[in-house]
């Protein structure tokens, strides 16, 4: 492998390349992404968890933070040792930005006798998310395959999301609830990313082996300072994948998962997980592809209407109603429209999974209900009941 | 994505709590839709519902919506007067496929089952087959339940189908002694009509529980469960499938439906329980 | 005379898979008759002893009510049963039965169908059955209608 140095700019990359670039130079390329006209975003320190804000150079990252994630529990923790992606997700996803917790949809004054509308225009800024995690990217692509990919596009997504330049930081620190490894969107980045990043720091230094995804994201690289990767950097990356795989405890079969939801609609699970669950909606609140919202109009002492859209819950009791009352009244059913909205009715509807794997509704959840601990028992029933079924088949 | 303002040109009182109102758009033209698709009308200020179109594309002129008095958008809708402003998006949803031949091209008996408002989303239906039925010799069969005589919406749209050839039927759960008609659930009407049921396609909208009976007494009677169309409702807020609230099981009833084949995943969720 | 009653009887669901024989004997106890419209069938108390299988016209099950008249509580149809009571003691009749239009039926002599059961169980078993199978899917179709399924919707 040619080892010669790319310092200063180096245009011929190509999507796949891998380069190594030092902590400045990170912040370089934060620089630069700033240069070409984006808004900086990444993840921040606040309230005492990691959550998006604006980043304009690597100090404003997670320096030295770990977070210490089991069910129902986050903490942060520091270290001195300036890693800046040493940790999993925090409480916020990355879906506020492009699908706003309230928004108005437009405003109207009569006119004439007629009304006349506005529709807020959006930042012509395009966003840089620099720190998204692979999960996070993933579940970016399931709220697109909703709000932008159907027969009716919604246009402030569309808007916001076009554009986004995505710098992925893969993980080598999987958070106590992580899981997806199982979902296939994690630890290394999947497509839709301009460029990814793996933070290492051995004997060779602190540095960040940077992978690029997109010919715009060479474009970018072009003017950041790097090396080629070595091949110790290589397998030092590929190692850190490995290891980061090794330590995810939580595990989610997704075989034949959404039949197996399917036909366990009457499994006793529901009502034993409506005991524990408070129908709070802090899960589909953190959860990066939930997509529900609520139209709302209002009107003001001018005579001004307005239509605004605001984040909703299939938790909430008025999400299901119709003329009469709730379809879905208890708690039960909340959950078993929430989860197998998640695992397999979302399939239908969109033609991918609605879950990533980022452990958020686990470490979230009040009190701490675990979506795999509960599709594994689901699934432990399911068996059980066939096997009775060929049992007495047999007999 | 905003509403297009139409103006209430005509307003008709169906019975105590449902109206017909009619619209035209300020500027443009009538928007183009298929029976049993539905829009989303705007009392401005109060908020927006999903109404069915109660017209028939072939027939010239408003927009026609049949809306029952339930909440409060409803509300303000059944009470809204000629010169009123209403908002529209639309119109959304898969429709009663009236064009549909049969397999083997004929002709087929179309048997209509509404209960209560129900007959709303079907009334452009009928009136497409009603006339379709003097050209191609299709049977059509309406079969009507209502709570009491008084709650029977479209009286002389049945008549007048009856007169042009229908076969038309009513039936009521409870009667006044000035009644002469049928008393009864709306099932018991379908024994009576001479349909044929082997080459009988089904279109249902009213109570779910009226359609899971009537669909399933359909069935028994050898009707292709795949030729029965039934017109389900949830909570439709956005009509764009991006609000989660219509969902049903794999269905976002505002993109997928309302109009859904009853064979095979609706018989089942019809079955199934939220509760 | 016998013989044309026994074919009319077998185009009625009621005798749907009754051997010929068995649908014999029902067709002895059996006679055609016709009522003008607004008729009594029969009247609610009265000795419930003859029940009917319409052949054409509808037939109102009713019962009155001071101050409200007469109300009709279902209305039966060709091909369908009127009259049950005659099956069960006291064999009393709880509802008045009217002809609509003009109506035409076969009249069965309840008593005498009786007589046949017992004398016959097995041809009173397969009749029970028969007959339970139509009270059923009526006492389905009262039970539907308690719900009052186009009944108001409550406002939100």
């Amino acid at each position: 492998m040619s080892l010669h140095d790319r310092s200063g700019l180096g245009p011929n990359l190509d999507v796949e390349d891998l380069v190594v670039i030092r902590p400045d130079q990170l912040n370089d390329l934060i620089a630069r992404l700033g240069d070409l006209g984006y808004e900086t975003k990444g993840p921040t320190i606040g309230d005492g968890a990691i959550v998006p804000g604006a980043v304009r150079g690597t100090s404003d990252l997670p320096v030295g933070a770990r977070d210490a994630q089991s069910p129902g529990r986050y903490r942060l923790e520091y270290s001195d040792d300036g890693h800046l992606f040493e940790w999993a997700v925090g409480a916020r996803s990355w879906k506020a930005e492009f699908f706003a917790p309230r928004e108005r949809q437009w405003r109207a004054v009569i006119v004439d006798g007629t009304l006349r509308f506005t529709e807020p225009t959006k930042s012509a800024r395009p966003l840089a998310i620099i720190g998204a995690r692979p999960c996070e990217v993933a579940a970016i692509s399931v709220l697109d395959e909703v709000l932008m990919n159907g027969a009716c596009p919604d246009t402030g997504y569309d808007a916001r999301r076009e554009g986004l330049f995505v710098v992925v930081a893969e993980c080598t620190a999987p958070g106590g609830t992580c899981f997806c490894a199982s979902m296939g969107s994690g630890p290394s980045a999947g497509p839709g990313f301009d460029l990814a990043l793996l933070e290492l720091d051995d004997a060779d230094g602190h540095r960040f082996v940077v992978r690029v995804g997109t010919a715009r994201g060479a474009e970018v690289m072009a003017g950041v300072s790097s090396t080629s990767a070595t091949d110790a950097d290589v397998a030092a990356r590929a190692q850190a994948l490995d290891r980061s795989i090794n330590r995810m405890h939580r595990h989610l079969q997704t075989e034949g998962l959404a039949a197996l939801l399917a036909r366990s609609m009457e499994s006793p699970r529901w009502d034993q997980i409506a005991e524990r669950c408070l129908s709070c909606g802090n899960c589909t609140l953190v959860c990066p592809t939930c997509f529900c919202s609520d139209f709302r109009d209002t009107t003001d002492v001018s005579g001004a209407v307005e239509r605004t859209r605001t984040w909703s819950s299939c938790f909430d009791l008025d999400h299901s109603y119709l003329h009469g009352g709730p379809v879905r009244a208890s708690t039960s059913s909340r959950y078993r429209q929430w989860m197998s909205h998640k695992l397999s009715t979302w399939w239908d509807q969109f033609d991918t999974s609605g879950c990533v794997g980022c452990g958020r509704c686990i470490t979230w959840c009040p009190v701490g209900i675990d979506i795999t601990e509960e599709a594994a028992a689901i699934r432990g029933d399911d068996e059980a009941a066939r096997a009775v079924h060929v049992e007495e088949e047999a007999r | 994505m905003t509403p297009v303002v139409h103006r209430v040109v005509g307003r008709r009182r169906e019975t105590d709590d449902v109206v017909t109102i009619q619209l035209e758009p300020v500027s443009g033209t009538r928007l183009e839709f298929r029976p049993g698709q539905f829009n989303m009308l705007s009392a401005f200020g109060i908020g927006e519902a999903a109404i069915s179109l109660s017209g028939a594309p072939r027939d010239p002129g408003p927009l026609r919506h049949t809306v029952r008095d339930v909440g409060p958008v409803s509300h303000a809708l059944c009470q809204s007067d000629v010169g009123d402003l209403v908002g529209v998006r639309g119109p959304f949803g898969s429709d009663w496929r009236i064009g549909d031949r049969s397999e083997d091209g004929r002709d087929r008996d179309t048997v209509v089952v509404a209960g209560g408002i129900g007959l709303a989303p079907l009334r452009g239906a009928v009136q497409e087959l009603v006339a379709a039925s003097r050209e191609n010799g299709g049977r059509v069969f309406v079969l009507v339940g209502a709570r009491d005589p008084s709650q029977i919406i479209f009286n002389e749209d049945l008549q007048a189908w009856a007169d042009d050839g229908a076969y038309v039927d009513l039936t009521v759960d409870r009667a006044s002694a000035q009644w002469s008609g049928r008393v009864g659930l709306v099932t018991t009407l379908l024994g009576r009509a001479p349909f044929d049921p082997a080459r009988t396609r089904a279109l249902i909208c009213g109570p779910e529980i009226m359609m899971r009976f009537t669909a399933r007494a359909l069935v028994d009677m050898g009707v292709d469960q795949r030729a029965i169309l039934v017109s389900l409702e949830r909570n439709m807020e956005c009509g764009l499938g991006w609000c989660g609230h219509c969902q049903l099981g794999p269905f976002l009833l505002c993109r997928d439906g309302p109009v859904v084949a009853y064979a095979g995943v609706v018989s089942d969720l019809l079955a199934e329980r939220e509760r | 005379m016998t013989t044309s009653m026994t074919q009319l009887l077998e185009a009625y669901p009621l005798m749907n898979g009754l051997s010929s024989d068995a649908i014999a004997l029902v067709a002895g106890c059996a006679r055609n008759v016709a009522f003008e419209p607004g008729a009594l069938l029969f009247a609610e108390g009265a000795s419930a002893d003859t029940f009917y299988l319409l052949r054409r016209g509808h037939a109102a099950i009713e019962v009155h009510e001071p101050g409200r008249g007469q109300l009709v509580i279902e209305t039966i149809g060709p091909g369908e049963v009127v009259g049950w009571s005659w099956l069960i003691e006291p064999y009393r009749w709880t509802f008045d039965a009217r002809a609509q239009d003009s109506l035409g039926a076969i009249a069965i002599d309840g008593a005498c169908l009786r007589a046949k059961s017992l004398d016959d169980p097995a041809f009173g078993y397969a009749l029970l059955q028969r007959v339970a199978g139509q009270i059923l899917a009526r006492l389905q179709a009262t039970r539907m209608r308690l719900l009052d399924l186009y009944g108001e919707a409550n406002e939100r």
